[in-house]
């Protein structure tokens, strides 16, 4: 790999012997991809996937000790996916002592990342690119992320060009301000392997629809026909949409970007010019997304016990979401002449989204209506043995594929928070 | 039987081992989410989605798959497992390594004792032929013997 003069001077040394040893780390990763040079991060923000103060992972904590105490703190400023823990959540005891142990080390990571370079104390989401946040990346932005379903919302619907970067590569490339140019960075990396034609009935489930072509087509790109005749264009309602979509196709598969004909930066841009020849084609209808929800393990104990807790949010809901799913929590507590959820419903949002909806009137009515709106990571939170043996359900796909919740589809979530039936 | 598959060494070694086999995607952050946080040294698969892998211990086997998939804590998940000494003995992939994976393999081997030889691009039939529990041998120039 050719390196100009400061990233050679890097990795000779000439800034220290950690920092020289991040760019070798940085080096070997863009050589095993036959990257030939590094590229300068242009996005002004970095996202790191690492948040929690786990306190069994203290090989990640004792490599930040080394990165401080060796000079080698991130370049740029940066947010961070959610935190774990929020007093307003739900616990019970011994729920709380168990979450207690387990992030232990959350305060200690707190102060390594404020050392590192956090944007501020309100910097802890997975959907940092909320305007709310400020972590927004424009068109053709390089970044140096990870956490895979902000990379594929800013690859996709934004336009910026990162890698599926790996937890610590995601910071490590903010040190030495250069990531290796391969992959999702260049054009030919973004063409698209597969076509998928959307044939539905009705608009597919974006959780669903997004986990369908996520075990599909893996880690490559998909391009989407068919898709865009449910929205009239990339506003608010289409972006929340994409949102999650894009998380299920990356934790259901391994997708870092895809294409919306129509409708996503690039295929408006270029169209079908994007997608590679020869490129295979695959078809979902209705059977299809049932064959697929069919498919979904349900490892509950006892698989027809009452849930007790619903989790809606993963990843965190944006505003227009939480106004949304508002209204339907309203009207359908109102047609059942009831006042309250039935099942404790933890909502989740970036903390700026969060306090300005909760000073709505939307917000105080859901907060009347029982519904808890927290900034936590609910797959923290499902984590804990003692919280991850309850019955949870949830329509985030993300959350279904790293825990024990159960996956409904909206409209029967709601049905079941606010009408008791399951 | 034994069956000689020649791929690419991303990191290199050489070293002997029992298979582990996934056919399909191996999510790193599922498969060990319990055993990094609850102690379990042997690595057990905690992947209720993966049917080849599920319940299954990966410390110390040649874990054969074709990439892997799931959430970007993958790398640093497996940079742990080899830091706290719960990682496969090496890594066997089918296809071209994934960027994650990759990642995990190249952090275990700069910042850590625990190295985990890898190879990639052995093709689909490497992945047919491999069993669990076959033994595995691999050489640093990416030679993978499987004998059963």
């Amino acid at each position: 790999m050719q390196l100009d003069k400061r990233q050679q001077a890097i990795l000779d040394g000439k800034e220290g012997e950690i920092k020289a040893k991040v760019m070798k780390t940085l080096v070997m990763y863009g050589e095993t991809f036959g990257a030939e040079k590094m590229v300068d991060i242009t996005g002004e923000y970095g996202h790191l996937v690492t948040s929690f103060g786990l306190s069994v992972m203290k090989p990640v904590y004792s490599l930040m000790d080394k990165l401080i105490e060796g000079g080698a703190v991130s370049g740029q400023k940066f947010s961070v996916d959610p935190r774990p823990l929020e007093s307003c959540v739900p616990r019970n005891l011994i729920q709380d002592i168990f979450f207690r142990v387990m992030y232990s080390k959350q305060k200690d990571y707190d102060e390594q990342l404020k050392k590192l370079g956090i944007m501020n104390d309100d910097a802890y989401t997975c959907t940092c690119y909320m305007n709310e946040v400020g972590n927004t990346p424009k068109k053709g932005d390089i970044l140096s992320w990870a956490e895979s379903s902000a990379v594929v919302y800013a690859n996709s619907v934004l336009g910026a060009r990162c890698n599926r970067n790996s937890g610590i590569l995601d910071l490590f490339g903010s040190i030495v301000g250069s990531v290796p140019y391969f992959g999702l960075l260049t054009d030919e990396g973004r063409k698209a392997d597969w076509i998928v034609e959307v044939k539905t009935s009705r608009k597919p489930e974006a959780q669903l629809l997004g986990s369908a072509i996520g075990m599909k087509v893996m880690e490559k790109v998909p391009y989407v026909i068919g898709l865009d005749k449910y929205f009239s264009s990339l506003d608010d309602d289409a972006k929340a949409y994409l949102k999650d979509f894009g998380a299920a196709t990356a934790s259901n598969g391994a997708v870092g970007l895809y294409h919306i004909e129509n409708l996503t930066p690039e295929a408006v841009d270029l169209g079908r010019t994007l997608i590679k020849e020869n490129a295979p084609t695959y078809v979902i209808d209705d059977e299809e997304l049932e064959r697929i929800e069919k498919g979904y393990p349900i490892i509950w104990k006892d698989k027809g016990a009452t849930p007790k807790l619903a989790f809606i949010g993963c990843p965190h809901l944006s505003r227009a979401q939480l106004s949304s799913w508002s209204k339907r929590i309203h009207e359908s507590l109102k047609a059942k002449g009831k006042d309250k959820v039935s099942i404790k419903t933890i909502m989740t949002a970036a903390p700026g989204v969060m306090e300005e909806f909760k000073k709505t009137e939307e917000g105080k009515r859901l907060l009347k209506e029982g519904v808890v709106l927290s900034h936590i990571c609910p797959l923290m939170y499902m984590n804990n043995p003692k919280c991850g043996t309850m019955p949870v359900i949830t329509c985030s796909n993300k959350l279904r594929t790293y825990t024990s919740a159960r996956f409904y589809k909206e409209d029967e979530l709601l049905e079941i928070i606010t009408g008791g039936d399951k | 039987m034994k069956k000689t598959f020649k791929g690419r060494p991303v990191v290199k070694g050489n070293v002997t081992a029992t298979a582990l086999v996934s056919h399909g995607g191996f999510n790193t952050l599922a498969s060990y989410q319990h055993s990094l946080m609850f102690g379990d040294k042997t690595g057990k698969c905690s992947d209720q989605n993966n049917s080849d892998l599920y319940e299954k211990p990966m410390a110390g086997t040649a874990l054969c798959m074709p990439q892997t998939i799931g959430s970007t804590t993958g790398g640093l998940v497996l940079y742990c497992a080899a830091s706290m000494n719960r990682q496969p003995k090496c890594l066997l992939f089918s296809k071209e390594i994934d960027s994650l994976a990759a990642a995990g393999a190249i952090l275990s081997d700069v910042w850590t004792e625990n190295s985990m030889p890898t190879v990639d691009n052995l093709g689909d039939e490497f992945l047919s032929f491999v069993k669990t529990g076959d033994k595995i041998t691999v050489k640093e120039d990416g030679t993978v013997e499987v004998e059963r």
